[in-house]
């Protein structure tokens, strides 16, 4: 009989090999060496943490109970795996492309970087996870207690070594998951660890099921005689129990943290996944080809009344076969240890990345710039939280005595995390889902799971039995086992049917209902049509980002050098000398997914923010400077407006003072061009006048000649006032619309003979009267204005010999057009994004005004509620004006 | 496509359009059977479900024809799906790697 | 020998107003309203002097004489240069770039008139 001092040496020893292939695995990966590390065999290896001690042990003592009902447990999974084509190859490329960290991040990502999203999902994923975690110390205190029994020197102390297996693996998950940050570093050393660990467990339990079949009952005949000969002997299985396992198993598979962390965040080549998706069901089989022999030997040799739990461990102690039972024991040792690891991990993750940094962030808020160590803050984060996590477990486990079955605890767990299911399905596969529609569907089901499954399971003491048999004030039809009156469910399967679809009708239904902000519909398109890969998630506007601080920043996050090497790539790709890159919007883009690689996508987002939305002017600065003028303040007071849907108003308000700044800047460049543009004629007047002044003799011809120049550039600069003071009273939003009604032709009838009259040039002007009868509700004056300045603009600009300008009018989608074209060589494409700005003007043609028509066309437009562009490619030069039709406009 | 699909055509012989065709249209159906595959599995395991259970007497399904018939279906599976994934690696190489994440893209 | 000016401007009224003022004072004035071929044409009429606008279609005025004094037998040529847009930096730029004098439109044509002097007085005296 093996004691339990070679018991502790042994599973010493086997801890001591697993930190070194950790870190050897780490080392080698450091250095660059070892492929085999990103193999398709250890991708493949890792995702068995899906078998955990629960299905070491669990398995056999579920197939004593109820037969092949276990089964279920990895056909869920297999079916996954087999259809990998449909949804994990899109899993895993939203996750490598998003640089995603967790679950929580992916769905916070999806649904427009919502940290409360994240904070719920991590809360459901910690309470689904605490007891799963108790769940692998009991099932190793109960092995060990198995030797303990036999053991005569009486050491053996329970509630001690629960608390050091438990401290232990902290210790290691601490020191191999938060070696780096960044999700891109994958962490070879757990990885393969656990892959090692996942060989030695299907190897235990083979070892064990070879020895029943052939050492035991001596063959596979009279094992299958055996079979059959039991008291679990024929094929009983519920209806309803079987393909509510099979689906819920294949829903935790996908959503359980653990597995996320192994299959898609450590992922390193989506091949893997094809290798994967027939070796890891071939990983299943295996492991549960024998269970069945084993319980049915388990259930013939042991007296009545052990535990089939622990079948695997005491089938060979019984049969005196030591060795094997150390074996069986090292395989179940290793199941829990890895699930407890890589959960530890990825829990962790999500509570430092969604809960404590987003905290700590806020505690920073007004000191402007980020202070202080962040990576070192965010790895002790983490570090705290996979302690923490542990001690949760510890503490779970010791408070609920470790009394239920094993499976049930697991099973519970699956259907907690389950509840993910509808809103990451929804995020991958339809644009539609909203961030309110997660939210609400996920806290249905939320609710229910624990109304119905973990108080009603948690005993008397959480749950009132008068609760569970009349409903809570009495109404019955909400009893938690029965709800909606409909008894004699299994209460399994009761929970997993109500929770999960009025969890994914709560979801389809609110997201039909509510509207996405922006972004969440940027990042919506992103995640659906991820294999498209067209636009950019969302621009930053960082032309007055500071490129200093923002390294200051990463370095602090990802670590001098990475920080060092990316920000200098992206210098090298932007073609510049310097050695800091330019803040244009994609690399702010690209930085942020770095970032959000070790931090989150919320948390990301909020530091660039936090850099580039404020360039270190505090609010009162802001609102000195929006007292200047009334322009400016209103223009603030728009944005004060908009911040009401946005997150935080200070953050906004030194947004906004960014804004202001190139505001400021455009003005500068605005006033020196106004400068030019007074200067020039004035220029002329003053040098005729005095030659007119001061020449002598000067003949009448010349005279008359210089009184006109004078007289023309003195009509300029009235031409040029008019238009600055029309401009600026549009921009300022002070006009005051004459709103009046008539018919497009009759607008337009107006304007073609304001603009051709008095002039010789002979412009054709081709319209179709019968479809302008079109009524028009607004400022009819305004509108005209716009319509006379494009036919002025065919008349001076359009260079045909025979110049025909065509005005067609079209409703489209609800709104009125107007395309006035002509047959001119129209607008070079280069000056095409340019004609509507002040003073463009096309070609150095100084025979118009001063460039400001269109300028203020667009202006004019604005305030009529439409909008005026340039059709390229019509033959000639093409403007379209559009407005919303008078009826609707007048309903507004 | 059509430039590296020539050159690979080309030491097939004097109908290089032919094979080509059968070659691309091979793989697509492959693709096609890949991703049918799921289906058949959830019904392969949903079948047991229409078996007779312990209440009635004496028709029961023994446990070891059950076990037998979940594990060939289960084996099956991973086998067509072993097939699936060499013959795709194998049709992978002989083409343009880029050509390929197309096909699997679409 | 007459003096001869080249009158770089692109608005025709204020390059009429220098032409009449100049051609007054015995000056021989050939103008030109585009800033792409402004470096060729002063090379051809090889004038005593040039004066410049700033504001010119094509190429500014600041390209067209930081190219022009790296040219041989350039460095000296008098080159007076007007702006419209009053702004400091323009005349630090213009400094920068090799001008001779630098006037701000508008201007008196006295002012005009007296620049050219000068110039050409300091050009001949060397």
């Amino acid at each position: 009989m093996a004691t339990l001092n070679i018991l502790i040496l042994v599973c010493l020893g086997y801890v001591v090999l697993l930190f070194g292939v950790a870190f050897a695995a780490d080392r080698m990966a450091a250095a660059g060496r070892g492929r085999w590390l990103r193999s398709p065999v250890i991708y493949t290896l890792s995702l068995s943490i899906y078998c955990t001690a629960w299905t070491f042990y669990g398995a056999v003592g579920n197939a004593a109970r109820s037969g092949l009902e276990f089964v279920t447990i990895y056909l869920g999974p297999t079916l996954v795996m087999v259809s990998w084509w449909w949804g994990l190859r899109k899993l895993v490329r939203v996750g490598r492309s998003q640089r995603v960290t967790s679950i929580a991040d992916l769905l916070s990502s999806r649904y427009g970087k919502s940290n409360t999203l994240a904070v719920c999902v991590t809360i459901l994923a910690v309470l689904g996870g605490t007891p799963y975690i108790a769940l692998q110390l009991q099932s190793i205190t109960l092995s060990f207690s198995i030797f303990a029994e036999a053991d005569t020197s009486g050491l053996y102390r329970e509630g001690s070594s629960v608390f050091w297996v438990a401290a232990g693996l902290a210790m290691f998950a601490i020191l191999f998951g938060t070696r780096n940050l960044d999700a891109n570093e994958r962490h070879h050393g757990v990885v393969t660890a656990i892959a090692l660990e996942s060989v030695v467990k299907l190897f235990a339990l083979l070892a064990v099921g070879i020895f029943v079949v052939w050492g035991v009952a001596g063959g596979m005949g009279p094992m299958m005689d055996r079979i059959d000969a039991s008291e679990i002997g024929q094929w009983n299985v519920d209806a309803g129990r079987w393909t509510t396992f099979i689906f819920l198993s294949a829903a935790a598979f996908v959503c359980l943290p653990r597995m996320f962390q192994v299959m898609i965040v450590e992922n390193d080549d989506e091949g893997h996944l094809r290798t994967a998706a027939w070796a890891f069901p071939l990983y299943l089989l295996l492991m549960s080809l024998f269970v069945v022999p084993i319980a049915v030997v388990g259930l013939d040799l042991l007296p009545e009344g052990s535990n089939p739990d622990l079948f695997v461990l005491t089938v060979p102690l019984s049969q005196g076969n030591d060795w094997l039972a150390m074996l069986s024991f090292i395989g179940g040792f290793s199941s829990a240890t890895s699930m407890v690891i890589v959960t530890a991990m990825a829990l962790s993750t999500m509570v430092s990345n969604h809960v404590v940094m987003p905290i700590w962030l806020s505690t920073q808020e007004g000191s402007g710039s980020i202070s202080g160590d962040v990576r070192n803050i965010v790895l002790m984060a983490r570090r705290v939280s996979i302690a923490v996590i542990m001690a949760l477990g510890y503490f779970y486990y010791s408070l609920s005595g470790g009394g239920t079955a094993l499976s049930s605890i697991g099973l519970i767990a699956f259907a907690g995390i389950s509840q993910i299911l509808p809103a990451l399905v929804g995020g991958l596969f339809w644009r539609g889902a909203t961030r309110t529609g997660a939210l609400v569907g996920l806290s249905v089901g939320f609710v229910l799971w624990i109304y119905t499954l973990l108080l009603p399971g948690m005993g008397a003491a959480w749950m009132p039995a008068s609760i569970l048999e009349s409903g809570p004030f009495g109404l019955g039809w909400l009893r938690p086992q029965a709800l909606f009156g409909i008894e004699g469910i299994d209460p399994m399967v009761h929970t997993v049917m109500w929770s999960l679809s009025l969890n994914t009708v709560a979801f389809c239904v609110t997201s039909l209902l509510s509207f996405p902000s922006p972004l969440e519909r940027l990042q919506g398109a992103q995640f659906v049509n991820v294999f498209d890969h067209s636009a950019a998630p969302r621009g930053w506007t960082g032309s007055v980002a500071q490129s200093e601080d923002l390294m200051i920043m990463t370095q602090r996050i990802l670590g001098a050098g990475p920080a060092q090497e990316f920000f200098q790539a992206e210098a090298e790709q932007q073609g510049g000398r310097s050695r800091l890159p330019e803040p244009t919007p994609g690399f702010l883009n690209r930085l942020e997914r770095e970032l959000s690689g070790s931090v989150g996508a919320a948390t990301a987002h909020a530091m660039i923010g936090q850099i580039v939305g404020g360039s270190s002017v505090s609010v009162e600065d802001l609102l000195a400077v929006a007292d200047e003028s009334a322009q400016l303040l209103e223009y603030s007071s728009q944005l004060e407006v908009k911040s009401a849907e946005l997150s935080r108003t200070a953050r906004k308000l030194r947004e906004a003072n960014t804004k202001l700044t190139q505001v400021s800047e455009q003005k500068d460049s605005f006033l020196s061009q106004v400068s030019h543009e007074l200067r020039t004629p004035m220029t002329s007047i003053r040098a005729f006048s005095e030659i007119m002044r001061d020449t002598r003799g000067l003949s009448g011809t010349e005279q008359t000649r210089y009184a006109a120049i004078i007289h023309d550039e003195a009509l300029r600069l009235t031409r040029l006032l008019d238009d600055l003071l029309d401009l600026s009273v549009l921009e300022s939003g002070q006009v005051s619309l004459n709103v009046g009604d008539d018919s497009l032709r009759s607008v337009l009838d107006r304007a073609v003979s304001s603009a051709l009259a008095g002039t010789d040039e002979k412009l054709a002007v081709r319209r179709s009267r019968a479809s302008e009868r079109i009524p028009l509700h607004t400022d009819l004056d305004r509108l005209g204005q716009v319509f006379i300045n494009l036919i002025s603009n065919a008349r001076k600009y359009c260079e045909s010999p025979e110049p025909v300008l065509t005005i067609s009018a079209h409703d489209v989608g609800g709104r009125l057009v107007i395309d006035f074209t002509d047959n001119g060589s129209g607008i070079p494409p280069e000056a095409q994004s340019m004609v509507f700005e002040k003073f463009a003007r096309v070609g150095g043609d100084k025979a118009g005004g001063a460039g400001l028509g269109l300028a203020i066309c667009r202006e004019i437009m604005q305030r009529l509620g439409g909008e005026i562009s340039y059709l390229p490619g019509q033959g000639g030069a093409a403007f379209r004006v559009s407005l919303p039709l008078a009826y609707q406009q007048a309903a507004q | 496509m059509t430039a590296e699909e020539n050159s690979e055509a080309k030491p097939s012989g004097p109908r290089p359009s032919v094979f080509l065709e059968r070659q691309s249209y091979r793989r697509r159906r492959l693709t096609d059977a890949a991703r049918l595959l799921p289906f058949l599995g959830a019904a392969l395991f949903a079948l047991p479900l229409l078996w007779p259970g312990q209440s009635i007497e004496g028709q029961a399904v023994p446990l070891s024809s059950a076990m037998f018939y979940i594990f060939a279906c289960w084996g099956g599976l991973i086998l067509v799906g072993l097939i699936f994934g060499v013959a795709a690696r194998r049709l992978r190489t002989r083409e343009d790697p880029e050509t390929d994440t197309d096909q699997w893209q679409r | 020998m007459s003096r001869k000016v080249l009158l770089i401007e692109d608005e025709p009224n204020i390059a009429e107003a220098i032409r009449f003022l100049l051609t007054r004072e015995g000056w021989q004035v050939q103008t030109h309203g585009d800033g792409a071929d402004a470096l060729q044409v002063i090379r051809a009429a090889n004038p005593d002097l040039v004066i410049l606008d700033v504001m010119l279609p094509g190429k500014s005025g600041m390209d067209i004489l930081r190219d022009l004094r790296e040219q041989d037998g350039m460095q000296s040529l008098p080159v007076l240069m007007l702006t419209a847009r009053g702004q400091s930096r323009d005349r630090e730029m213009a400094e920068n770039a090799g001008v001779s004098r630098f006037m701000t439109k508008p201007f008196s044509n006295a002012e005009v008139l007296t620049a050219v002097r000068d110039l050409h007085a300091q050009a001949t005296r060397l």
